[in-house]
């Protein structure tokens, strides 16, 4: 592991990938004392007094600012994306959040294919540079891990970050082509009901995705944020099902098989499904539900008194656009709408703000998203009251955050 | 290029993006091609069998996919010692949450009083065909495709055998793994969010 400097400001998260992946726990004072020990950046008394530096072949971040993904430094696993770190929408493709389920391929463009075949008139297998020859589209879209919210349901603490509760969604601007225009060319069978889509990596992951998912809004893309993919997003390309749950967006995509029943992949079927009360398991819940996550006041911030303070986070929907975000100050007892900043495209992070004047007293800050469809985020109460308390995936309730009298922020859970 | 055009231009280009915006066409391909497009472009070309099979290695419920072969518990048994063990423990008992527990979880399906019971062949997977779809897929993971046909189906009988699925004189094939039922089978449903489009119920 390359060692980068590291700013006084380096974040809890920073500091976890530098002590080698360990588990983010009781980090802040650990973090202190890791951040403590890096030196700061040289910075000249006046900055104007003095020539700067000349410019590079590639850019990189102020040395003071210097977000981290969570990586848990294992073949199958996670790197959590730091929400608290962010403003606007767009993910930086480089703290994208990752889940990888056999490592991260090293895949050669120029000898990497996509075969079409099944029930189709004619199979038919893709080069990359042949994808990049078809109309493109450029879409923005988040992509949500079903699993996000996971450890907070399941182990929370007061000392959580926005990117230890829900770290693992990520939104982005993606270009590629839409799938009916690959299966078009290849003539899709009336009888096809149902596609595999196969990833290129160690494990070939595979899922079963409707096709009527391939005529409403699938692309296979080749890019993000106006550049190739990135090797942990799927480079050089990957299946994108805007709103569906993130493991269905396969990377490093190599096949697509038409056929007439779901594969019943281990990843939809063993994994990915949702435990019910009266003895049920739920499967191919591909929809992310409408939720949201105040990014800023939380933990580990501390307001420095009473006055006017920005609530600011993100909100978004699996089925469509977001409509209305509300705000609580006082843990749900009454609401107030907040201002939504960014263009309402479906299927996307949309930043919200609110501008909350503190008292100084005891505070819980809640966010709660509806959606065009009417849906409201629930509490965890009706969550839990519905799937029972062994719920797993689809973690979409409302967060809090208390602000105690001195200032300080943590993650509460129950809601 | 003209001040007047780079205005006119700037201002269809805001108009473009205000309409991508607020209106309900993303952009001008709802039939995913452009009016002027050809319906077929004829780029790639045609795939050959043998690119086909090198590839198409899915296995789906009804069998469809399996290779021949065969494999029983006690050959599987060995494979699992060699090949699996080091991860999954002796016992398929699995070191969560990288690797997870494979057998010998409770007979139960009350999956949502507790998320901490464990979810194993016998109580949670509705397909036996997917056993073997994985395994040759994915396992193991530091070597994964390195086990033969017959390895695999060997493999595959051992885990469900232990389950208590089939007894430990079986011979697996393509036929005999098509025709398992599993327990968990009856207990998936599909998902019935959908109904909430509209309304506010919490599912």
């Amino acid at each position: 592991m390359t060692e980068k400097p590291i700013s006084r400001r380096m974040l809890i998260a920073g500091a976890a990938a530098a002590a080698g992946g360990v588990l983010l726990t009781n980090l802040p004072a650990e973090a202190q004392q890791k951040a403590a020990a890096v030196p700061p950046p040289v910075v000249p008394a006046d900055p104007t007094k003095v020539p700067g530096a000349p410019t590079t072949a590639v850019g990189s971040r102020s040395p003071f600012v210097n977000p981290q993904r969570a990586p848990v430094g294992e073949i199958t696993g996670t790197a959590l994306s730091p929400l608290q770190d962010f403003t606007g929408t767009i993910t930086p493709s480089d703290l994208h959040f990752t889940r990888i389920h056999a490592g991260i391929p090293t895949i050669d463009p120029a000898k990497h294919t996509l075969l079409v075949h099944g029930l189709v008139d004619r199979p038919i297998e893709f080069s990359v540079e042949d994808l990049k020859r078809f109309p493109a589209v450029t879409r923005t879209h988040f992509i949500e891990c079903s699993g996000n919210g996971r450890a907070a349901y399941r182990t929370p603490k007061p000392a959580m970050t926005p990117q230890q509760v829900d770290g693992m969604t990520s939104n982005s601007e993606w270009t590629g082509v839409p799938i009916m225009t690959l299966l078009n060319e290849a003539g899709v069978k009336k009888e096809a009901k149902w596609f595999l889509a196969e990833g290129g990596d160690a494990c070939l992951l595979s899922r079963s995705v409707p096709m009527t998912k391939a005529r409403d809004d699938a692309l296979i893309v080749y890019a993000q944020n106006g550049e190739p993919l990135r090797p942990e997003q799927g480079f050089p390309i990957r299946l994108l099902l805007p709103g569906y749950e993130g493991n269905m967006n396969v990377k490093w995509l190599r096949r697509i098989k038409l056929g007439t029943d779901p594969f019943m992949t281990r990843w939809e079927t063993s994994k990915y499904t949702d435990p019910l009360p009266g003895e049920k398991i739920r499967m191919f819940s591909f929809e992310m539900d409408a939720k949201s996550i105040i990014t800023s006041p939380s933990y580990p911030q501390k307001l420095s008194g009473p006055g006017w303070w920005p609530v600011s986070g993100i909100a978004w929907s699996g089925r469509g656009r977001i409509q209305r975000v509300d705000i609580s100050t006082n843990g749900g007892k009454t609401w107030v709408e907040a201002e939504l900043l960014s263009p309402l495209t479906p299927k996307v992070h949309t930043r919200f703000q609110y501008m909350w004047q503190w008292d100084g007293n005891e505070s819980m800050l809640m966010s709660r998203a509806v959606d065009d469809t009417g849906y409201v985020q629930p509490t965890m109460a009706q969550l839990e009251a519905v799937r029972g308390p062994g719920t797993d995936y689809h973690f979409n309730s409302i967060r809090a955050w208390r602000v105690a009298r001195d200032g300080t922020v943590t993650f509460e859970a129950a809601t | 290029m003209t001040y007047a055009t780079t205005v006119r231009l700037a201002l269809a280009a805001a108009v473009a993006a205000l309409v991508a915006t607020t209106g309900c066409r993303l952009d001008a391909r709802d039939d995913y091609l452009g009016d002027k497009d050809p319906k077929q472009f004829n780029l790639g070309h045609t795939a050959s069998p043998a690119e086909i099979a090198a590839v198409n290695i899915d296995v789906s419920p009804d069998g469809a996919g399996l290779p021949a072969g065969s494999g029983t518990p006690e050959q599987g048994a060995a494979v699992f010692a060699g090949a699996c063990a080091s991860c999954h423990g002796a016992n398929g008992e699995g070191k969560p949450p990288a690797y997870p527990q494979l057998i010998g979880g409770p007979k139960t399906f009350d999956f949502a009083s507790d998320y901490k019971i464990p979810r194993t062949i016998g109580n949670y997977w509705p397909y036996a065909t997917t056993l073997y779809d994985y395994i040759r897929r994915a396992m193991p993971l530091t070597a994964p495709g390195s086990l033969t046909s017959e390895q695999t189906y060997a493999v595959t009988a051992y885990l469900l055998q232990r389950e208590g699925i089939i007894p430990a004189n079986t011979t697996l094939d393509a036929k005999a793994l098509a025709a398992i039922q599993m327990p968990a089978k009856s207990h998936f449903v599909l998902d019935d969010r959908r109904g909430s489009i509209g309304g506010k119920n919490v599912r």
